[in-house]
């Protein structure tokens, strides 16, 4: 128990004192998941449009595949990245592996399906009589399809949130494709690994806590984000919606 | 409506900005962090400084020793050395697949295996420390000072004959400790996958880590046998004590050797035998054997000049013969065309 207190009391130490391994660690795991949630974003967004806009043979199956893929165990994604880009691998070439470029690779690829498929059920839930009216308008493909992303913005803001929210918390991908090199690719969760095997259990939780700050941060800026997107400038915080 | 749309294009556009910062930031700021000494003369060098990965165990690195080894060596070589720590058998791997250039693991019959597959040369022991078996401090199997096989057979007989209290916790994971706990059976007259594993409930599978592994053991009251530097890190946080810390087939050793294979370049193989020699350099084994006096009270191991054990589950090679610099054909033409 007294772990627990210990953590919380070294935690608020680490971050007062501005600890410089602890905040190249913490600034390491910001921007290797932060990069990743923005490329995975980028090819999320258009790819659950095109799969949503757009009829064809198999769609059902192609989502199915899609959600079952939110269960992909983030070792398995690590081991097959890692045997990709291992040296004796196709893409060793590259000498991605134990790199934040190559934790980025991977976690990019954890994150996609989870994005792709929450955007998908987000586009499904825009009010069908929206997209018929804009077409009664007059609005033209491109038009219609932005507008309805657009009434989406906080549906599609949580399935990015939840992608951001596993990428910086997974272990597997940043353990395998790292290899937790220190000042080199160790992130918090591979601190907090290499911690707690050590017996260091106040820190693993200290190093708990400011994972879970670096995410209020990143959270609140998402959300300033799309808030700014909404058509009627509301407050911020606390404000409702109009 | 329009103005809206811009203002979030604006605001991603500034966030997109920041991260771009922070990128020059991070990537700046790690040079800068590991060259503290001679700023200007080492900035040109810093450029090409050769980096060297070593493949280890978990329960070797959380020791803290490779990380009290390592400014020394990076030091006197001008070399970065990069360590990731993962479970033994995956460590072997990474060498094997040629992910890393130094292996530095405590499994003799792996080992040998690695070797005689011919994925690597010049290997050294260079250190070694003793497996204990710890259990409860009421000891309810009585077996204190006894030998690890009387008390390993002990334990299995106790536990199957469903005496009370007696549990056994095992890694189950293919880890160094898991082979030198098999060892013990094996010396003990008893079939591991037949007679041990699934005889009981007594005997249970952790598969998981060390540390894991003896939190496991110390809330169910059970045995279980540990590396001493995890048990003396979570010494604090256990109410087991050591009962058996002598024995030939507790013997941990711990060693090294360089990774071969034809992708491998000659500078990487070369400055991989200069870490070996420099971990048996007389100089380097003093430190070993004082490591770990300042934080446990006890060195953590023994050096291997100091003494060479002789009864071993498996070889030992001699520390006194340095490892040499063999250059293998197989890398001639990629050396060649890496310099154009």
């Amino acid at each position: 128990m007294s772990e627990i207190t210990d953590g919380i009391l070294q935690a608020v130490h680490l971050i007062v004192t501005l600890d410089p391994e602890v905040m190249q660690i913490a600034a390491l795991s910001l921007f290797i998941s932060l990069m990743a949630t923005i490329i995975a974003a980028l090819i999320s967004i258009p790819l659950a449009s095109l799969i949503h806009f757009s009829d064809f043979y198999g769609k059902r199956a192609v989502i199915i595949i899609i959600q079952t893929l939110y269960s992909v165990p983030t070792v398995v994604v690590g081991l097959v990245i890692y045997l990709l880009i291992s040296r004796s691998g196709p893409f060793g070439f590259l000498g991605l592996l134990f790199t934040p470029e190559g934790m980025i690779l991977g976690q990019t690829v954890l994150i996609i399906p989870i994005m792709t498929g929450l955007i998908i059920s987000a586009l499904n839930g825009v009010d069908r009589g929206i997209s018929d009216t804009l077409i009664a308008l007059g609005a033209t493909g491109p038009q219609k399809i932005l507008e309805i992303l657009k009434e989406a913005r906080y549906a599609i803001l949580s399935a990015v949130v939840l992608g951001f929210g596993r990428a910086i918390a997974e272990v597997g991908v940043a353990m395998i494709i790292g290899g937790n090199i220190r000042g080199d690719t160790r992130v918090l969760t591979t601190a907090i690994t290499l911690q707690t095997g050590m017996g260091g259990f106040g820190l693993s939780i200290a190093l708990g806590i400011i994972l879970l700050s670096v995410a209020l941060i990143v959270v609140v800026a998402l959300n300033l984000i799309t808030y700014s997107l909404s058509r009627d400038a509301q407050w911020i915080m606390g404000g409702t919606r109009g | 409506m329009t103005k809206g749309v811009h203002f979030g294009f604006i605001s991603m556009a500034f966030v997109l900005v920041l991260i771009a910062a922070c990128f020059a930031g991070c990537t700046s700021q790690t040079p800068a962090a590991t060259v503290t000494a001679a700023p200007t003369a080492a900035a040109t060098q810093a450029a090409e400084q050769q980096e060297l990965l070593i493949a280890t165990t978990t329960s070797l690195y959380d020791t803290g020793l490779l990380d009290y080894i390592q400014p020394k060596f990076e030091e006197k070589y001008n070399v970065k050395l990069k360590i990731t720590s993962q479970g033994t058998g995956k460590a072997i791997e990474l060498a094997k697949k040629g992910d890393a250039d130094i292996l530095l693991v405590h499994s003799p019959s792996q080992e040998l295996a690695f070797m005689k597959g011919g994925y690597g040369l010049n290997r050294r022991s260079f250190a070694s420390n003793s497996f204990l078996i710890i259990g409860p401090e009421a000891d309810p199997a009585g077996i204190k000072d006894m030998t690890p096989e009387a008390a390993m057979t002990t334990l299995i007989v106790k536990g199957t004959n469903k005496t009370a209290d007696i549990y056994f916790v095992s890694r189950g994971d293919n880890s160094g400790t898991h082979s030198a706990e098999k060892t013990v059976w094996s010396k003990a007259g008893y079939n591991y996958s037949t007679q041990i594993q699934k005889s009981g409930d007594w005997y249970i599978e952790a598969g998981k880590g060390m540390g894991e592994t003896l939190q496991m053991a110390n809330e169910k009251g059970a045995y279980v046998l540990t590396d001493e530097g995890t048990y003396l890190a979570y010494k604090k946080d256990l109410t087991m004590v050591p009962l058996v810390s002598k024995g030939t087939s507790l013997l941990n050793i711990y060693s090294v050797m360089t990774v071969y294979n034809d992708k491998q370049s000659a500078e990487k193989i070369q400055m991989a035998n200069n870490f070996i020699n420099f971990l048996i350099d007389p100089t380097t084994q003093a430190d070993i054997g004082t490591f770990g006096v300042d934080k446990y009270g006890k060195a953590l191991f023994t050096p291997m000049s100091v003494e060479v054990p002789t009864a071993t589950a498996g070889w030992v090679a001699d520390y006194t013969i340095s490892a040499t610099a063999i250059t293998p054909e197989a890398t001639a033409a990629p050396v060649a065309t890496a310099t154009t």
